[in-house]
């Protein structure tokens, strides 16, 4: 295992520019997502590790060691691709032994070891059949034991579960934590799932753009997003934003909106001053919205656009008077009718607020 | 079952009438007649011009008569020649080279490979008699480009149509054919998709292993044919005369220039007739194997 770092990378397509100047560092033993949509530049950084694709500037460490001009084949790495790459034409044990293969190991070492590995991941009896007569489900993880029986410096995945149905999804998912405790092995594993982010990283690099937004661990990305655009993509559904005018008054922070009643906020006390008549965004999450009753003091008002039942809770939305809607996450079984004013309350801590230019503002317990 | 059709049946056999005229005509009537010419002593003159004789299987006893079989101009001499020409220009020439530029297009970058591509297919597309006479300018001892280059390195020249004319002309067939080859590789190539070739590139497979182990069985149906293919057409060819008439002493005197000259040169139609009907039982063998492997092929992509 070992640790990859990235300095200053850059990636041009022509004039194409999918990753404008990107750095971090991966600390061996880290389990990082690249998460964000389609084009945002995260498979492209994940094949610029394996070596797929050469930056087009800036340096790529894998342990320390400079690796950006050099070959896949000499980077000691593994990758599992979406859609799996297992060679038609080979049986499960060749398909999965084929790296041992090219390393010139022996038939019967090699078919000791694929089915070693493949015991593992529950595929050991099944390694007389060829790819096409198993399930997706089955083949996802002979890509998986085939990226596993050598020993690598780095694991790379490429939205490995993105072909599976949703149940297969979970139950893999949970396999690849459970892996990830068991062996330690450093990853990296890119998925436009935020779900998946947040249930497999140690860390997760949100990237819009080519540039990384934020890269924190999971629960760090949920309470404090960085940006607007990472309050909007992590958490399901994402966080509610809306715009606000803010002004000083009684040495609070007084919100002004259509449809929002909210008392003066002490926990930004301190950007009061800072904040005179501008115009801020409020991000809460639906979570954090509850039917709200009388006395409460923080209210959100509007007319009930949609109520979704999803057995345990109910995703209720309602449209406030400027047309912007707000989704709540409601864990009671009232009858809400289409067309009622729905009124929910949240409290004041679970309150994110962001600037003019959408970076997140941290609230008075945050600043020493 | 009734299936959809755009006409009726009558309008249908209408239409097919023109072309299975024409066919008929200069190929299923031709086909019969040939076979009929070679059981008789049919030449342009003389008294057997307009009242051949039946001589049975005289022509093909004559074709293989084994005193005279292997001898240089004859039925024997040819065959083997052909065979020979076959081994070496289509199926070691064409198909190993188009094989090789095509793996190697793969990896190099986009303008290199369409220089590439375009030279090659260049030697593909020019006419015959063009290509004939650049080779010939090409080849020639006094003022030939090759023996101009050679001597500008100080390395002496050679009279090349006249000490090795068969290797002449297997170059030049390759050089000729092995675009076909290529073109049809590198669609088969390009048809796999790219993550298989990835993965190996991560497993550290080198490319003779990409090519080998996955590349090759892969495409193995797209190879079959390319070989069917240029063996049949190699088999055929008649280009080579352009180059060296089938000379020096018959040394390049492939199976279609011998039943040419023996045709249209000696006017011996009866024996010619016999040489073209074993050539075209010959071309059927190919013609059946090619196509019990084509129908064979939706079952092996299962």
């Amino acid at each position: 295992m070992a640790s990859v770092e990235f300095q200053n990378v850059s990636k041009s397509f022509g004039t194409f520019n999918a990753v404008p100047d990107i750095s971090f560092n991966i600390a061996d033993g880290e389990f990082v997502c690249l998460l964000g949509p389609s084009g945002c530049g995260k498979t492209t950084s994940l094949r610029m590790i394996a070596g797929l694709e050469t930056p087009t500037s800036g340096k790529v460490l894998i342990g320390g060691k400079d690796v950006t001009n050099l070959h896949p084949k000499d980077r000691q790495i593994s990758m599992v691709f979406q859609d799996y790459a297992l060679y038609p034409h080979m049986n499960l044990a060749d398909n999965i032994a084929y790296p041992l293969k090219v390393r010139g190991k022996g038939e019967a070492e090699r078919h000791a070891r694929a089915k070693e590995v493949a015991d593992v991941l529950k595929i050991g009896d099944l390694l007389k059949r060829l790819p096409s007569q198993i399930s997706g489900g089955q083949q996802q993880r002979t890509s998986l034991a085939r990226a596993l029986v050598y020993p690598s410096q780095v694991y790379l995945f490429d939205e490995p579960l993105s072909n599976l149905d949703a149940k297969l999804r979970l139950e893999a998912r949970g396999f690849l934590n459970h892996l990830q405790r068991d062996i330690g092995m450093t990853a990296v594993y890119v998925t436009h799932d935020q779900a998946e982010a947040m249930a497999l990283a140690t860390r997760v690099a949100v990237m819009d753009k080519g540039r990384i937004a934020q890269f924190a661990p999971p629960l760090e990305i949920y309470r404090r997003p960085a940006t607007t655009f990472v309050a909007n993509f992590v958490g399901n559904p994402p966080m509610n934003l809306i715009s606000i005018r803010v002004e000083v008054a009684e040495n609070k922070l007084q919100v002004h909106a259509d449809g929002i009643k909210v008392e003066g906020l002490t926990v930004y006390s301190h950007i009061a001053e800072a904040a005179k008549a501008k115009a801020m965004t409020l991000g809460v999450r639906p979570e954090h919205l509850r039917i709200a009753h009388t006395g409460d003091i923080n209210v959100i008002s509007g007319t009930l656009f949609a109520n979704e039942n999803m057995g345990p809770e109910s995703l209720v939305t309602i449209e406030r008077p400027d047309g912007n809607r707000v989704t709540a996450r409601i864990f009671t079984d009232d009858v809400i009718k289409t067309g009622d004013i729905v009124e929910f309350s949240f409290d004041e801590q679970h309150i994110t607020l962001f600037d003019s230019t959408g970076l997140r503002v941290p609230a008075l317990g945050e600043i020493d | 079952m009734k299936t959809f059709s755009l006409l009726s049946n009558r309008a249908g056999a209408l239409f097919l009438a023109p072309a299975a005229a024409l066919i008929g005509v200069f190929v299923i009537i031709p086909f019969f007649w040939v076979i009929v010419v070679s059981f008789t002593n049919r030449t342009l003159l003389g008294s057997t011009a307009l009242n051949p004789d039946f001589v049975g299987f005289q022509n093909y006893i004559a074709l293989f008569n084994p005193l005279t079989f292997f001898s240089r101009g004859q039925f024997g001499f040819s065959l083997i020649l052909t065979t020979q020409f076959v081994l070496l220009s289509a199926l070691v020439g064409q198909a190993l080279l188009g094989l090789i530029l095509a793996w190697l297009s793969q990896t190099v970058s986009p303008k290199i490979k369409s220089f590439l591509q375009t030279a090659v297919i260049a030697a593909w597309i020019l006419p015959e008699v063009v290509i004939g006479f650049a080779w010939f300018a090409f080849l020639d001892f006094d003022n030939g480009t090759l023996n101009m280059i050679l001597r500008g390195l100080g390395l002496p020249p050679g009279d090349w149509l006249l000490q090795n004319p068969f290797w002449v002309i297997v170059v030049f067939n390759t050089w000729r054919g092995a675009a076909f080859s290529m073109m049809l590789f590198n669609s088969a190539f390009q048809s796999i998709p790219p993550s298989y070739f990835q993965a190996a590139d991560v497993a550290g497979a080198s490319s003779l292993q990409k090519l080998r182990d996955i590349a090759l069985p892969l495409i193995k149906g797209h190879v079959v044919t390319d070989l069917i293919l240029i063996t049949m057409w190699t088999f055929n060819v008649f280009t080579p005369f352009l180059l060296t008439n089938g000379g020096p002493s018959y040394r390049t005197e492939l199976l279609s220039i011998y039943t040419y000259r023996i045709a249209f040169k000696d006017f011996e139609f009866g024996k010619g007739a016999a040489v073209g009907v074993i050539i075209m039982l010959i071309n059927l063998a190919f013609a059946l194997v090619y196509l019990r492997m084509a129908r064979k092929k939706p079952a092996e992509a299962d």
